[in-house]
């Protein structure tokens, strides 16, 4: 096949269900978090509720679209865009399963640090938007989300720095392949728990998601930097955030839990990508469950804890990681 | 004409339109935003050049954490809501230095475009620049000019902190 246009297809084919995996997330969340509270969330569209998503992306779209006065239309507009492309974007270097077809560039020598770019950028959708509101809370919404990421992406490098340390390779699919000794002890998770622990803490700070809310502090700043954003623009911040969570399951699985690896991947390639989509499923539901448990932590706490604790711990654990693969301890070669 | 020539073409028109958009504009958020774009740009002709590892660290480092420094500091001081100031009072001797200076940058680019013109087209050499041997080639041959840059780098951070902090 013409190589242009299987990396379109899969490209698309990306996108379709990363898109259908959003709507499904926002029934999943709303579904767990009401049986954790003794509710039973949203039952009415369709069985189980399960056309929901469905419910709210027509009403969203019918919605009429208004702009607030005195904004700067130009970012205003463009403020939602830039907040999705880079978390979709973010799939490009994932391997979903063994298979070279589940895979779009994930073999590229500097997949972390493509990852880490991306992830980098992303913040730009807050910012602009808190920027271009013309809103008090939603400018303080964006100063809150680009002081907490920059904070954040620190921690979250030197986790990932710990986890190419290991690999010796910056290659999401080496990577992956790193992990595979035949049993589960080879999932870096056990390998590298500290690294594992910053990396869970930091992308949930890095997706603004409860603990870490801060951005959207509804008691503090109405919706933070989405105030003054309704229908189909305000979709597309919904949208940025949950194919994010997504993403960033699907790298903690490729870091830590051993990506698509799993028993009889050989015999049966497909395997592979169920045994994905469920390790990713898992991280989903724990990300669910925090925010159903913890209350936000406040603002200057949460900077001190980025700054005193998370990023002291990550370059200790790169040093002590640096010692034991000098050092050919078992496990750490 | 290759599809990497027209790439490039195409990619450093709007490295060159975002560089003179960001001179020209008068608000502060566009000239940013211009900036940010020309440090796309500049990243996707390093991919263009074989050296992704580059064009990683130029989007990390330049578009994702300075820009976000300088959009962070634009917001934080409103330097949109003040509006144009009455024309700011600029040193005599400021103007005249400029275009000194720029005819000079013109006259040297021109001379190397001239002598390298004659000299025929650089032999086009595939250079590895993966992670792996940038990495030891800074910390091989180039070992001493990293370690004067970190220790240059903690004296500015040291800086930072001291000039912030609060005087009791």
């Amino acid at each position: 096949m013409n190589p242009i246009l299987e990396a379109v297809l899969k490209s698309a084919a990306v996108l379709v269900v990363a898109l259908t995996g959003f709507a499904y997330m926002t029934w999943i969340e709303r579904k767990f978090i009401g049986r954790l509270q003794a509710r039973i969330g949203p039952n009415r569209a369709g069985p189980f509720g399960l056309l929901q998503p469905v419910a709210d992306g027509l009403k969203l779209i019918f919605k009429e679209s208004i702009t607030p006065a005195n904004v700067d239309v130009l970012v205003y507009f463009l403020a939602p865009i830039v907040a999705v492309v880079p978390a979709l974007v973010l799939f490009a270097v994932i391997p979903f399963g063994s298979d070279p077809t589940f895979q779009l560039a994930s073999g590229i020598n500097v997949g972390a640090l493509y990852v880490m770019a991306v992830i980098g950028v992303g913040i730009y959708g807050m910012i602009l938007a808190g920027w271009a509101s013309n809103n008090k809370y939603a400018l303080l919404g964006g100063l809150r989300a680009s002081a907490q990421v920059i904070s954040y992406e620190l921690g979250l490098g030197l986790a990932v720095l710990s986890v190419i340390m290991m690999a010796s390779s910056a290659s999401l699919n080496d990577i992956v392949a790193y992990q595979q000794p035949g049993n589960i002890l080879g999932w870096l998770i056990f390998r590298q728990p500290v690294a594992a622990a910053i990396f869970a803490v930091t992308a949930l700070a890095e997706l603004a998601r409860a603990p870490f809310d801060l951005v959207e502090a509804e008691q503090e700043l109405t919706a933070g930097f989405m105030t003054e954003y309704g229908g189909m623009k305000f979709a597309l911040f919904y949208m940025s955030e949950y194919v994010k969570m997504i993403a960033m399951s699907a790298l903690f699985v490729t870091f830590f839990l051993g990506g698509w690896s799993g028993p009889f991947v050989n015999e049966a390639p497909a395997l592979s990508l169920v045994y994905f989509t469920v390790k990713v499923l898992v991280c989903l539901l724990v990300m669910v469950w925090v925010r159903a448990t913890l209350p936000r932590i406040r603002y200057d706490k949460l900077m001190a804890f980025g700054w005193k604790v998370l990023l002291p711990v990550g370059l200790l654990n790169v040093v002590i990681t640096a010692f034991l693969i000098a050092a050919g301890v078992p496990g750490y070669k | 004409m290759s599809a990497d020539f027209l790439l490039f073409l195409i990619v450093g028109f709007v490295a060159i339109a975002a560089a003179t958009a960001m001179l020209f504009s008068r608000s502060a958020l566009y000239a940013a935003l211009f900036l940010i774009t020309n440090f796309g740009a500049v990243a996707v002709l390093y991919l263009l050049l074989n050296a992704p590892f580059l064009a990683m660290v130029q989007i990390s480092v330049y578009a994702g954490a300075i820009m976000v420094r300088f959009l962070f500091v634009i917001m934080l001081v409103g330097a949109e809501r003040r509006g144009r100031e009455p024309e700011a009072p600029t040193l005599r001797w400021q103007r005249p230095l400029a275009i000194v200076l720029a005819i000079v940058l013109v006259v040297q680019a021109a001379y190397v475009f001239i002598t390298r013109a004659a000299a025929g087209p650089a032999p086009a050499e595939t250079v590895d620049a993966g992670p792996l041997s940038i990495g030891k080639t800074l910390i091989g041959s180039y070992l001493l000019p990293f370690e004067v840059i970190a220790i240059v780098l903690l004296a500015a951070m040291v800086g930072a902190v001291v000039l912030t902090r609060e005087r009791s």
